[in-house]
């Protein structure tokens, strides 16, 4: 440790590390622990279970096309947040902070009311709904296309499932965007401006450019959260297992089997991959930050 | 290709940065915009490269009105004071980015693109840094990679916002000199903004001093620099001097006493005097009319002497400089007489 001007190492990093230690550090380590206890076989058998490997699969798929669209979404909402100035910014840039307030619960049982097949979203996707006769009533479809007919059920199903999920993981990428965008020199879209690049290539190379750490860090935390994920998702979701089963949703059943070791295992291995994955974005943004400096 | 502005005016808010101002601006002409922060120059140089428009008023681009086209069409090479060089992409996609861009009928070929923007590295003397990136180079070369970019779309004009605003004062010269040589090279008609006004006088052809939103003169820095038409420009140009004098019987009076210049215009009353203060010639007091003063302070700097003089208990001190080793720096008294001097009605 080279001595710093700034007082208060020791006082602080202790903390950091007693604040970690309790909070964090332990319960995981005492996961592992618990989940290590168990003969080797079984958490081959607990791991390589069906039920288990479909319940990874929905909760790391849906949580990764969650925190896609909410890249896309995220950055349209906060683009339009800090570039225009209308009346109701603010009240609209307060609301974006919603998903984070809400009792996720309540938010799961508001979506699945609004996305059930008799709810006002859902209606319209159900089978003879309104979508379903306006896409039959095209007369200009190509052969064999009508047969494609527009009636999905949307609550109790993954596609459920990825709803819940942008909805909690949205603001991490709009708070997360919004101050890099801020931060942009208006300077850099009036030189491309005056190169002659027009709108569209000044987003797609130097916007957006600069916006991709910011999107990464977004990502990476609208993913995890989308993984941890629970009470939204328990409403919408209707938790039939192999189809529509999320990994905390099967964690929940086993703890209520008393069947802490299965919990432990299945635990530890969402953190694993967790952390693998988190990683992997830290990796690329340290990547970035050597090749572009500090953007 | 020459620029006509024809009577703009510019409103931000209802305050006017620029007041119906005309300039015309000769081709391949190196022209200088200076004045102090706040009198439009920078909001001139906007409006011609189009990233402003006008409130009112027109800006031709040779015969051609360019006043509606956009910043795109009006193709002109803009150069940033903070560089705006785009930091995801390498010194080499940074001046190729403007042919780039291009749509696919006007677009070279990418071989020639890069054969084009490695030329234009050499020209800004940069050779083999292509690979690096902007915040890999030091603010001259950055500075140089804009400029660079800028010419790569073959501007119609060249346009730089206090270029060398933030570079330190030794490479602002430098650039400042390879910048006259590059003008020279490409004849570019090429104008740019500073509020340094030793870099106008020695970079510009002609110089436009600015104040409030007006242009107050224009001329090649000599015509500036010597015949100044107002107090305002005697004073941002170059060091000067004033006293209050009084012009009376074709001569000018100072404490009642005739100081030895003729009055310029027999228009008696009050008047200011302005001079340089290198630019004076000492006299034996007592001996002929002249100007003469109290030494208040006298300090060194560089080669010369500064002397302060109070002038017939006038409040405001006058300057002059003398030689450093000159004898009558170690006099209490001084008396001078102006070599070349300005006199404008009224009290400044």
């Amino acid at each position: 440790m080279k001595p710093s001007v700034i007082p208060g190492f020791g006082l602080t990093f202790g903390y950091t590390i007693l604040y970690l230690s309790l909070l964090v550090l332990i319960p995981i380590a005492g996961l592992f622990l618990k989940a290590a206890t168990t003969p080797w076989p079984q958490i081959v058998r607990i791991a390589t279970a069906p039920r288990t490997i479909n319940a990874l699969e929905i909760s790391f798929g849906s949580s990764l096309i969650a925190a896609l669209v909410n890249v896309l979404f995220g950055v349209i909402v906060a683009w339009v947040l800090v570039r225009y100035k209308f009346p109701g910014r603010r009240i609209l840039d307060a609301i974006v902070d919603l998903p984070f307030a809400l009792p996720t619960a309540v938010a799961g049982i508001a979506l699945s009311t609004l996305y059930a097949p008799k709810g006002w979203i859902g209606s319209l996707f159900s089978d003879k709904g309104p979508l379903w006769q306006w896409w039959h009533a095209q007369t200009w479809l190509p052969f064999g296309l009508e047969q494609f007919s527009l009636n999905f059920k949307i609550a109790y199903t993954p596609t459920g499932i990825v709803i819940a999920l942008i909805f909690v993981g949205l603001p991490f990428i709009v708070r997360t965007v919004q101050p890099v965008l801020e931060e942009f020199e208006q300077e850099l879209e009036e030189a491309a401006a005056t190169l002659g690049a027009n709108r569209w290539q000044t987003i797609a190379k130097v916007i957006l450019p600069r916006l991709t750490p910011a999107l990464l860090t977004g990502f990476a935390l609208a993913f995890a959260r989308a993984v941890g994920e629970y009470g939204s998702v328990i409403f919408i979701a209707g938790n039939l297992p192999n189809i529509s089963e999320i990994a905390p949703v099967l964690i929940v059943i086993k703890l209520e089997e008393f069947d802490q070791a299965g919990a432990a295992v299945i635990a530890g291995i969402m953190l694993i991959i967790s952390f693998a994955m988190l990683l992997v974005v830290n990796l690329i943004q340290a990547w970035a930050r050597r090749r572009f400096g500090n953007v | 290709m020459d620029i006509r502005v024809d009577t703009v005016r510019k409103e931000f808010s209802l305050y006017p940065a620029l007041n119906d101002v005309s300039l015309e601006v000769k081709s391949s002409e190196l022209i200088a915009l200076l004045g102090p922060s706040g009198s439009g120059k920078t909001t001139l140089l906007r409006l011609i490269a189009g990233l402003e428009l006008p409130t009112a008023g027109r800006i031709f681009f040779g015969d051609e009105d360019a006043s509606g086209k956009t910043v795109q069409e009006r193709n002109v090479g803009f150069v940033f004071q903070a560089y705006a060089l785009f930091r995801n992409m390498t010194v080499l996609d940074n001046i190729s980015f403007g042919l780039k861009v291009r749509p696919r009928s006007t677009r070279p070929p990418n071989a020639e693109i890069r054969r084009r923007a490695m030329e234009l590295l050499d020209l800004v003397q940069l050779t083999g840094l292509e690979k690096r990136f902007p915040q890999q180079l030091s603010g001259g070369q950055r500075q140089r990679v804009a400029l660079a970019r800028a010419l790569a779309i073959e501007p119609r004009v060249l346009l730089l916002d206090e270029p060398f605003g933030a570079l330190d004062a030794q490479v602002r010269k430098e650039l400042r000199k390879w910048l006259r040589e590059i003008h020279d090279r490409t004849g570019h008609t090429t104008v740019f903004v500073t509020h340094d006004q030793e870099e106008a006088l020695e970079l510009a052809d002609r110089l436009v001093v600015m104040s409030q939103g007006k242009i107050e003169q224009v001329g090649t820095p000599d015509e500036v620099y010597d015949r100044p038409n107002s107090p305002f420009v005697f004073s941002f140009i170059g060091e000067s001097s004033s006293i209050p004098v009084a012009v009376e019987n074709r001569e000018l009076w100072s404490g009642g006493r005739a100081i030895g210049l003729p009055a310029p215009a027999d228009a008696p009353g009050e008047a200011t005097l302005f001079f340089r203060p290198h630019d004076v010639e000492l006299v034996e007091d007592g001996v002929g009319a002249a100007l003469a003063g109290v030494v208040a302070a006298s300090r060194r700097v560089g080669g010369t002497r500064r002397v302060e003089l109070e002038v017939g208990g006038n409040p405001n001190r006058v300057e002059i400089d003398l030689p450093f080793d000159h004898p009558a720096g170690e006099r209490t008294r001084i008396a001078f007489r102006p070599k070349r001097w300005r006199v404008f009605p009224g009290k400044v």
